[in-house]
């Protein structure tokens, strides 16, 4: 059976939803590696060790850098694995890094993988989820971007020893880009607007006030998204965005509140498991792809469902 | 207008011809190819066009010596989409015009493209938008800064450009932070819909590029073997690709009052609360 190389570019003291779905994907194989292009603290081995893993790779950054490090830990950790299989986040950042890598070792790459089979069939979405389709590498190392929300986050084992190595980097690339300024978003503490199992979006319709689709999203223990009209109009930051230029979700319950459902919104959220839209126009395309739709005023439904969830939980 | 007395800037705008976002999209069963009959230029390719040819302008224009040179490849009917850049104000186009370009994956697409761009010789910049419309990979901008070892200045929510040093500055999204990142040319550019206003062409523009040039060129200009690009360059292969059903529409209420309360039962029958 091939064996598998996880990367993460940043790890922090627990793992992310996404970081650990890729390492469950990576149990599946007969040796799993994980390389790590930062720091990793006790907190976070201690949780790694319940994957299964073969080897922790372990190569912090000097200072603030951007592609070049990633580049040259990923290679090395390539080299020193024989991975046949890389598996890699599905963010623009990650991918990049494993379409690069694919060219400078002349490999194969896959982005928006849904799953990677140990005979290396992966599977992955086509034009923006309304075809499934299937593909291989032709012979080289395959590197794969694996969508959130994918794959169960499975640990199995505990207590199991990691063992951890300092990865050597032969020769580190000069660096071409240079991080000139570095700011810090907002922390929320609501769940990642790619990872969550509960999405909440507004639109248009909700005239500038997000307060009834946040507080539907904390009733849910959901996220918050929005889309390209409610960005652009500086209700809620760009990186709510859901659709073509912004992020894909997929997640079991999307509730879509004040948004028409252009295209190129229904591109970043119709692989959701289960669709609810709420809108004043009874004409609005949303309402052709959800499973239960309502015409009415967002700031009046919102509310009462949000008060009868919690009412039923309480 | 400023008057800055840098080198003429050489810069590659690459554009991609892909069908229309707006209808049904389809993939071939036997091909396992796309159907590329309702196409046009890649809508996030207009961000590109429209950041090269600002860049131009704020350098002293096009009377300075500056190109914006608009490539792409595939078959015949993409040069359209390099007639829409020029349009828009790219000096002169480029078509990588060759059969066997047909089912490159990102492997093969970022090979030909970087033989065209060592084709058009001494480039300063290339210019991307952040994604096709179509496969929607946007990796093949870092794959082409890494095989013509130019900085990798991708998904850009913001262009800065000193003439002067021919440093680039963009900002852009990284993890939980936006890092403004630097580098000097050659780069590779890759823009995000935050980074600018696509200008519509106006019918002077249009006319003007009627006079621009489009030069077509094939494999063998290029130094390129068929092997080596399209399925046979390829390094993924793809086994099979099935439409999904069609989502369908669920039950619609009208507001009656209670309708939060009805949503509430419906998620609860979904076993979704």
């Amino acid at each position: 059976m091939p064996s598998a190389l996880v990367f993460f570019n940043e790890l922090s003291d627990v793992p992310s939803k996404a970081q650990r779905e890729l390492l469950t994907l990576a149990s599946r194989f007969d040796q799993s590696t994980l390389a790590v292009a930062s720091e990793v603290s006790q907190d976070a081995q201690n949780i790694l060790a319940n994957y299964g893993l073969s080897k922790l790779l372990v190569a912090p950054s000097q200072g603030d850098v951007f592609v070049d490090h990633a580049l040259s830990v990923l290679e090395a950790a390539v080299k020193q694995s024989a991975a046949e299989v890389v598996l890699v986040a599905n963010d623009n950042f990650n991918r990049e890094v494993a379409a690069r890598l694919a060219v400078r070792l002349d490999g194969a790459v896959v982005t928006d993988a849904i799953d990677v089979a140990t005979d290396l069939v992966v599977t992955k979405d086509e034009l923006a989820g309304s075809y499934s389709a299937q593909a291989q590498s032709t012979g080289g190392t395959l590197f794969v971007s694996v969508k959130p929300n994918s794959i169960e986050d499975d640990p199995q084992s505990s207590g199991q020893q990691l063992e951890v190595q300092t990865l050597e980097i032969q020769s580190p690339t000069t660096a071409q880009v240079r991080v000139v300024a570095t700011e810090a978003k907002a922390v929320s503490d609501r769940p990642k607007l790619t990872e969550a199992r509960v999405v909440v979006a507004g639109g248009r319709g909700v005239n500038g006030d997000f307060g009834p689709v946040e507080d539907l999203a904390d009733a849910l223990a959901g996220a918050v998204g929005a889309s390209r009209a409610a960005t652009d109009a500086g209700w809620i930051t760009h990186d709510a965005q859901i659709g073509q230029t912004g992020v894909t979700v997929s997640p079991q319950l999307f509730i879509s509140a004040g948004i028409s459902g252009a295209i190129q919104q229904k591109a970043g959220m119709q692989t959701s498991k289960c669709i609810v839209a709420i809108n004043k126009d009874v004409d609005a395309p949303v309402f052709e792809i959800a499973d239960f739709g309502i015409v009415g005023d967002l700031s009046k439904v919102l509310p009462q469902a949000a008060e009868e969830i919690r009412r039923r939980q309480a | 207008m400023t008057e800055e007395t840098t080198a003429p800037l050489k810069i590659v705008v690459l554009v991609k011809h892909v069908p229309d976002v707006q209808f049904d999209r389809h993939i071939d069963s036997d091909t396992l190819r796309l159907d590329r009959s309702e196409s046009v230029l890649s809508e996030l390719d207009e961000y590109a066009v429209e950041a090269a040819v600002a860049l131009v302008e704020a350098q002293g224009g096009f009377a300075a010596g500056h190109e914006v040179i608009a490539a792409t490849m595939g078959g015949k009917s993409a040069s359209n989409s390099v007639k829409k850049a020029l349009q828009m104000g790219a000096s002169s186009g480029i078509h990588l015009n060759d059969d066997a370009l047909a089912g490159s994956d990102t492997v093969a697409t970022s090979k030909a493209l970087a033989a065209l761009i060592e084709h058009v010789g001494a480039v300063d910049l290339v210019v991307t938008g952040m994604s096709s419309t179509d496969a929607e990979t946007s990796v093949v901008p870092a794959q082409l800064a890494e095989r013509l070892n130019f900085a990798q200045l991708t998904h850009a929510l913001a262009i800065e450009f000193d003439g002067a040093s021919r440093e680039l500055t963009i900002r852009r999204d990284h993890a939980e932070r936006t890092l403004s990142l630097a580098a000097t040319l050659p780069a590779v550019l890759s823009v995000t819909d935050q980074a600018n206003e696509p200008r519509y062409p106006n019918f002077k523009a249009i006319m003007a590029a009627k006079k621009k040039s489009i030069t077509e060129v094939s494999l063998a200009d290029i130094s390129l073997s068929a092997t080596g690009v399209g399925t046979a360059g390829s390094r993924t292969s793809v086994l099979n690709a099935t439409a999904r059903p069609a989502r369908e529409a669920g039950t619609v209420i009208n507001d009656s009052g209670q309708a939060g309360i009805a949503l509430v039962d419906f998620l609860a029958e979904q076993k979704l609360i």
